[in-house]
């Protein structure tokens, strides 16, 4: 773009008092890294997109279903079923083509975090569970990474800033120590959360990273902002950084790699897999469609059971024979069908139960002979 | 004079968002009569501030301390 468009562009915030063309090029040079394009994700991406962040990696596995549309504003009907980082990427390209967008359709785990987050100046987090949460806060303090961080419940959200330059910044782990176990705090799928909300906090959040990126104005550093879109109550608390707390953090990239993230919070989401005597169960129970998803050729046949054999690359256009209540997918070893039920759950959402066998069809022929011997 | 509490997303469920409680010494005598007036406090997950300042261990309260009780939020 010639210089006069990119004048332009970003006219009404370079002529702000303190902003300046020499807080865009602050803004052009960073380079900021999303983790999670939802609710959160989509507003970051959109204003850091729009106010000219040079280079923007988002980060999602997920797919895009009906229900995320009420609060996940980049996306359209015509996104279902699509790669959410994938489509934020493209559409936010559009806004603007003149900074560098990278997708990256992967979970953030502890196998590619570092890796990922070495090349970005600021992290942001707007996933949706705690195991991700504590995980990208020990990565960002092991990186000496800023972490902007926001999360939504409800009517409700919190925003802070943790700049992890030195052993004063706080972290999330000064606010929230323990990391709670499964079922103890409900996500936006069990206790629901209003559409602009996450429009609210995400925005809030984008505000603070431009405030970082070009040093204007007072951060959440050291600070938890909480506001209430039902009373309009805004309120803001310090933290001080906790020596105890600190201990905690791994402190080599290797200790972080023997983190088990998902144990300690136990939100692993395995109550979508089922065992072979559970599947034996609700077949027999009926009003069930049991789904192949490997390839044509692929042994062993499964003819122990009625089932339909569609492949996972066709499975997202080849759904309408799909009926009954519950659905079960197999593959091979159980980890094709994981990403089937993603897939579905995106087209169907709560309207289906939808599992996946555990350890595949190779699995099921061996507990089957051990079930069989047990029943005579 | 009571102490004022406030009281963040699921919480404010169990006990409402904002409650007078009669006047103790320190936190952790604060938190021991919640949680027997509001069983369900018990079972969740919160961190505690006092006057905007969230605390780590018993803190000492005034008579016209603010408490305020926040729960970690997962959403996205």
């Amino acid at each position: 773009m010639s210089e006069t468009n990119l004048y332009e562009r970003y006219h009404r915030q370079t002529i702000l008092p303190g902003f300046g063309a020499e807080g865009q090029q602050k803004l052009l040079r960073a380079k900021v890294f999303v983790v999670g394009a939802g609710g959160l994700g989509c507003p970051v991406l959109q204003y850091l997109t729009a106010a000219g962040v040079g280079t923007i990696g988002i980060a999602d596995d997920d797919l895009v279903a009906l229900n995320n549309l009420h609060r996940q504003v980049l996306y359209s009907v015509n996104d279902i079923g699509l790669s959410k980082a994938e489509r934020a990427a493209d559409i936010l390209r559009q806004l603007n083509p003149e900074i560098t967008i990278t997708p990256h359709n992967n979970r953030i785990t502890t196998q590619n975090a570092l890796a990922l987050f070495e090349h970005f100046d600021i992290i942001i987090d707007g996933t949706d569970n705690f195991a991700a949460r504590y995980m990208i806060n020990d990565a960002c303090v092991l990186l000496k990474k800023s972490l902007v961080y926001g999360a939504i419940s409800q009517f409700e959200g919190q925003v802070s800033v943790f700049k992890n330059q030195d052993d004063d910044d706080v972290n999330y782990r000064d606010i929230f120590p323990d990391p709670p176990k499964d079922g103890e705090v409900p996500n936006c799928a069990e206790a629901g959360v209003l559409g602009v909300l996450p429009g609210i906090v995400g925005t809030m959040m984008a505000s603070e990273t431009i405030k970082i990126i070009t040093g204007i104005g007072a951060s959440l550093t050291n600070q938890l902002l909480t506001f209430n879109a039902l009373t309009n109550q805004v309120h803001q608390f310090s933290i001080s950084a906790g020596r105890e707390t600190h201990s905690q953090v791994p402190k080599t990239s290797s200790e972080f790699l023997n983190i088990d993230y998902d144990w300690l919070c136990s939100s692993s989401g395995k109550d979508e897999e089922i065992d072979a005597e559970t599947f034996i169960r609700l077949i027999e129970k009926g009003n069930v469609d049991v789904i192949d998803v490997r390839e044509p050729h692929e042994l062993p046949t499964a003819n122990e059971f009625p089932n339909i054999r569609i492949p996972l690359g066709q499975l997202t256009n080849n759904t309408n024979g799909i009926e009954a209540d519950s659905v079960i997918t197999f593959c091979q070893t159980g980890s094709r069908s994981l990403r089937a039920v993603k897939i579905l759950k995106s087209i169907f959402g709560e309207s289906k139960k939808i599992y996946s066998l555990r350890g595949g069809i190779l699995e099921w022929k061996r507990r089957i002979k051990h079930y069989e011997r047990k029943k005579t | 004079m009571g102490l004022h509490i406030i009281l963040f997303g699921r919480l404010a469920d169990i006990a409402g968002s904002s409650v007078i409680v009669n006047a103790v010494a320190d936190t952790d005598s604060l938190i021991s009569a919640l949680h027997k007036t509001y069983p369900a406090l018990a079972e969740s997950k919160y961190v505690i501030a006092v006057d905007k300042r969230v605390i780590t261990s018993n803190t000492l309260l005034s008579e016209n301390s603010v408490v305020a009780l926040l729960p970690p939020f997962s959403g996205g």
